[in-house]
Formats: structure tokens, C-alpha cells, sequence
């Protein structure tokens, strides 16, 4: 089994040592996988993706994403190796003063120096129906899209450089049940089309890891709690599972 | 009062420790504040000379200081311009001295009121949009999903910025002393009845081109120095929007202050490097 992501014992304080919000994960997610990562509401499932994207440097501990050990790597290194990686936002995080389409071509832009400007032009649009916005919608501004459409152009961005590992921080988080399903759709679609491609959801939301994931992380204090297919999650006898699946389902 | 102080000597001693302490933090945070101010602006300001090249977005911003500035610019040159000049004639119309309102004028608007006028104006106006956006682009993660894009956001977004009010305070402050000196030609000739050719006469023989450069190099300064200030606020906001207010806020403050501040000591850092060099 190839792995995309590996960490070991990683430890991060942000005051210092006396508190630890991340208190020694290890987590290995294979390559291909859809994976998603739960837990309650502050247990560091955020700084643990930002580990990941290497926007944050641990206390102590290794991270290796695509056999790459991130705490080695200078910022020019890191910020190189960032193209490997897509993420969407919790809230999409595009650029305001952009239009959907140009905030998809910005990427090409910066990494694709030596296309021309209409080819560029040509594979964003290409994304952005892939991620199933409608053409009409190309030259909107953010503050002029729905929640489910920026979602759609973050997803598009994230995707404009084909990258080997995608991240979703939160993508259901704040939105209604049927965009909810919509967005679970897409991720699954779009990891579908992909082939090869890992792909990382940050969620507390349960019943969206039950509907796509194939490797489930559970983090608690700042520890992974259990990590398995959802038959191990079903099987489990951990009380703080049992208690997350119990309240998973009567949501549902 | 010596025996109310004897009676609460304990009480009035925590107070004043406690007004030494939190004049010694307030103290300790400016000079911690300035050094992080410095170390973000030398971290920051190469990157505009590096790889890839970012002229689009220097140009866009110079296009945002400098001439979204021009107005309001022209607007408080010719008006300061002529309070100044009308100030100088009064005080000098005592001592029947108003042969050299001109020379006097021109020489407190390009080395002092021009520099020091545009650059409070200018760190206002484009110092507080710099911290508010940059604020804004931290806060809703637009400056990590460039991180996440493999873009160096201080390349991106501090360095043209930073580059920009460097180029264009200059200008701005070259367009504020013509201003200000038409204003002042204005009040002086077509209102108040001086001579214009000893007015123009009396500039010519007491102005050196170093009284304008003077000003130019203050202004390039202090663009240097509001523009670090305000991103270097606005790219480390934290807090959502009650973040961006304060850092927008701090920003421009900051900035004003210590225009002020280092107008002052490049005052007389030139004044002795003129005397030095004769």
C-alpha cells in the first residue's frame, strides 16, 4: 500500500509547552483513499490539516505527505510543494476582487507560466464544469454567488492544478441539508473522476463520513481516537465512538 | 497631604507600580511593535525584486496610491498653500519684511508641509486600505489558500505594495509643492498684491534644488514606512472583523505617528549631513 500522508507522533503548543493541542497523532492515509477525519468541535482536526498543508510547523513529530518530510523542507521548498496539493475552504476562501473564472485561472497563472492565456482560459472553464457551474455563472464575483456555487469555483480551483492530494476543510459546515448531500456528492464524484487522486475531509459531520469515506480518522484531545473502514467504526467498543455514532444516527 | 500619603503609603505605592508597569509594557510593546515592523519590512521589500515578476501588481497599486491620491492631493496643496502663505505675510508685514513670504513659503512646503502633508494624507487614505484588505484577505483565508496555491503571499501582496509607495510618494509629493506654491503664487500676487517678480525672484535666489530633493527623499521614506506599517498590520490580523478594525485603526495611526516622528530626525540627520559635506 503506497502512502500519501504520514504522521508521526505529531505534537503542536501554541503557548509554549504548556498546553498541547495536538498531543502526539499518528495517521497514515493511503494513497487513492477517500478519507475523512471527524471528531467534536475542537479537538485539532483544523491544525491538523494545516499541518498538513504546511502552513503551520509542529512542536515535535514528523509529517510526510507524498514521501516529502515537511518539517525538512525551507519555505521556498514548501511553498513549491504546495502545488501538489488542492484544498477547498470551509467558506471557499476565493479571491473577492476576482471573478469565478479568474480565480481558477489564477493558479494556471502563477504554474503555468508558459501556457498561453487562452489555453488557460480553456482548462479553467473545463473545471469549472466539471465542478457543475453553469456557464452563466463564469463571470460572477464571490459576493454575488450562493454558498453552493463558491463551493462549486473553490472545488475548481483547487483542482486547477490536477493536484495529488485535495483537502476539504469543513466543505459541509454552515449549509442546508441539500447542499450538504450536493457537496458530499461532488466530493465523491470528483475523487471518482481522479483516479489516483487522495482525498482528505476535515468534518464533524458523521453521517457524510459514513456516506463516502473509505478510511475514517476520529480524533479526541488531540489524539486519534481510532482509525479504520466503517465496519471497524460499527464494530468499535470505544464508549466516546459509540456515543458519536449513537448521536450520527439519531441526526439522521 | 504628606500625612494622607504616610496613611495609605501601601495603597499609593501600588498605584504608582502599577502606573510604572503599565508604562513600561506600553514602552516595551512600541519598541517590540517597531522591531517587528522592521523585520517584516526587510523580510518583505526584496521579494519585490525577485522572481516571479510581479509589475502587474506594482503598477496596479502605484495606480491605487498615486493617482486615486491626486485629488485630493491638489485639493489640500493649494489650500495649505495659501494659509501658509497668508500666516507668513501677516507675520512678516509686521517686521515690513514681505519681499521674502515667497522664499519663506517655498522652503516650509517642500522640505516640511509638502513630505509631511502627503504622507499623514496619503497613509490615511491608501495605508488604511492596505491594512482593511490585507485584514480582510487574512481573516477569510484568502492569504492561506495563496500559501496552499504555492504563492508567496508576502511576494504577492506586501512587496508591490510596499514597492509602490515607495515610487509614488515622491511624485505625489512633488505634485502637493507645485500645488501648494500656485496656491500660494495665487494668494500672494492676485490677492494680497505682492510683486510677482520679486516673489518669483526672491524663491529663486534663497531655493535649492536640495530643498526639493530634501522633500522628495522624506516622502520616499515615509511611504516606505506607512506602507510597512499598514501591511505588516493588516497581513497579521487575527480576530475576524473586530481584527481588521483594530488593524486597520492601529495602522494608520502608527503610521501618522511615526511620520512625524522620523520627519524629525531626518531633519537633522540632513542639516548635519549638509553641514558635514558643506
Amino acid at each position: 500500500m503506497e502512502i500519501a500522508i504520514d504522521l508521526l507522533n505529531l505534537k503542536k503548543s501554541f503557548d509554549g509547552g504548556k498546553d498541547y493541542v495536538l498531543k502526539g497523532v499518528d495517521l497514515t492515509i493511503p494513497k487513492g483513499s477517500l478519507t475523512v477525519i471527524i471528531g467534536f468541535s475542537g479537538t485539532g482536526k483544523s491544525v491538523l490539516l494545516k499541518h498538513i498543508l504546511g502552513l503551520i510547523k509542529p512542536s515535535s513529530g514528523t509529517i510526510k505527505v507524498l514521501g516529502k518530510n515537511l518539517t525538512e523542507m525551507s519555505m521556498d521548498e514548501l511553498i513549491h510543494f504546495r502545488t501538489n496539493l488542492g484544498v477547498l475552504f470551509q467558506y471557499a476562501a476565493l479571491f473577492d476582487d476576482m471573478s469565478a473564472l479568474e480565480n481558477v485561472c489564477f493558479p494556471l497563472h502563477e504554474h503555468r507560466r508558459n501556457l498561453p492565456a487562452e489555453q488557460i482560459i480553456e482548462i479553467a472553464e473545463r473545471k469549472l464544469i466539471a465542478s457543475g457551474l453553469d456557464e452563466k455563472h463564469f463571470h460572477k464575483l464571490p459576493a454575488e454567488m450562493s454558498g453552493g456555487m463558491r463551493k462549486r469555483v473553490g472545488l475548481a480551483r483547487a483542482l486547477a492544478l490536477d493536484p495529488e492530494i485535495l483537502l476539504y476543510d469543513e466543505p459541509t459546515t454552515g449549509l442546508d441539508p441539500i447542499l450538504t448531500e450536493m457537496v458530499d456528492n461532488l466530493i465523491v464524484e470528483t475523487h471518482e473522476a481522479h483516479e489516483g487522486t487522495t482525498s482528505v475531509v476535515v468534518s464533524h459531520d458523521l453521517i457524510a463520513a459514513f456516506r463516502i469515506a473509505h478510511h475514517i480518522v476520529m480524533l479526541d484531545k488531540g489524539k486519534v481516537l481510532l482509525q479504520g473502514t466503517q465496519e471497524d467504526f460499527k464494530n468499535s467498543d470505544v464508549e466516546l465512538v459509540q456515543r458519536f455514532l449513537a448521536k450520527g444516527l439519531r441526526t439522521q | 497631604m504628606l500625612q494622607y500619603w504616610l496613611q495609605h503609603r501601601d495603597r499609593v505605592n501600588n498605584t504608582l507600580d502599577e502606573i510604572f508597569i503599565s508604562v513600561g509594557l506600553k514602552i516595551i510593546g512600541f519598541f517590540h511593535n517597531t522591531g517587528k515592523t522592521f523585520l517584516f519590512f526587510f523580510e518583505c521589500f526584496p521579494l519585490a525584486f525577485k522572481k516571479p515578476s510581479r509589475i502587474d501588481e506594482i503598477i496596479r497599486h502605484m495606480e491605487f496610491v498615486g493617482n486615486k491620491s491626486i485629488l485630493i492631493i491638489i485639493l489640500t496643496g493649494s489650500f495649505t498653500g495659501m494659509a501658509m502663505s497668508f500666516q507668513i505675510y501677516l507675520g512678516f508685514q509686521l517686521v515690513n519684511a514681505t519681499n521674502l513670504v515667497g522664499p519663506t513659503v517655498a522652503l516650509g512646503i517642500t522640505r516640511e508641509l509638502g513630505p509631511v502633508l502627503t504622507g499623514l494624507i496619503v497613509a490615511a487614505r491608501a495605508g488604511g486600505a492596505m491594512a482593511a484588505r490585507l485584514g480582510t484577505m487574512r481573516v477569510s483565508e484568502q492569504i492561506d489558500a495563496l500559501e496552499v496555491m504555492g504563492v508567496d503571499p508576502k511576494q504577492y501582496l506586501v512587496a508591490p505594495r510596499i514597492l509602490a509607495a515607495f515610487i509614488t510618494m515622491p511624485l505625489l509629493c512633488g505634485v502637493f509643492d507645485f500645488i501648494a506654491m500656485v496656491g500660494a503664487h495665487v494668494l500672494c500676487i492676485n490677492i494680497l498684491g505682492l510683486d510677482e517678480a520679486i516673489f518669483w525672484d526672491k524663491i529663486q535666489l534663497w531655493i535649492d534644488p536640495g530643498d526639493i530633493n530634501e522633500g522628495l527623499l522624506k516622502s520616499a521614506v515615509f511611504g516606505l514606512t506607512f506602507a510597512a506599517i499598514c501591511t505588516n498590520k493588516g497581513f497579521n490580523t487575527t480576530g475576524g472583523a473586530k481584527g481588521v478594525g483594530e488593524a486597520t485603526n492601529q495602522g494608520v495611526v502608527n503610521s501618522m505617528v511615526m511620520i512625524i516622528v522620523i520627519n524629525y530626525f531626518m531633519t537633522n540627520l540632513i542639516r548635519f549631513f549638509y553641514a558635514v559635506t558643506g
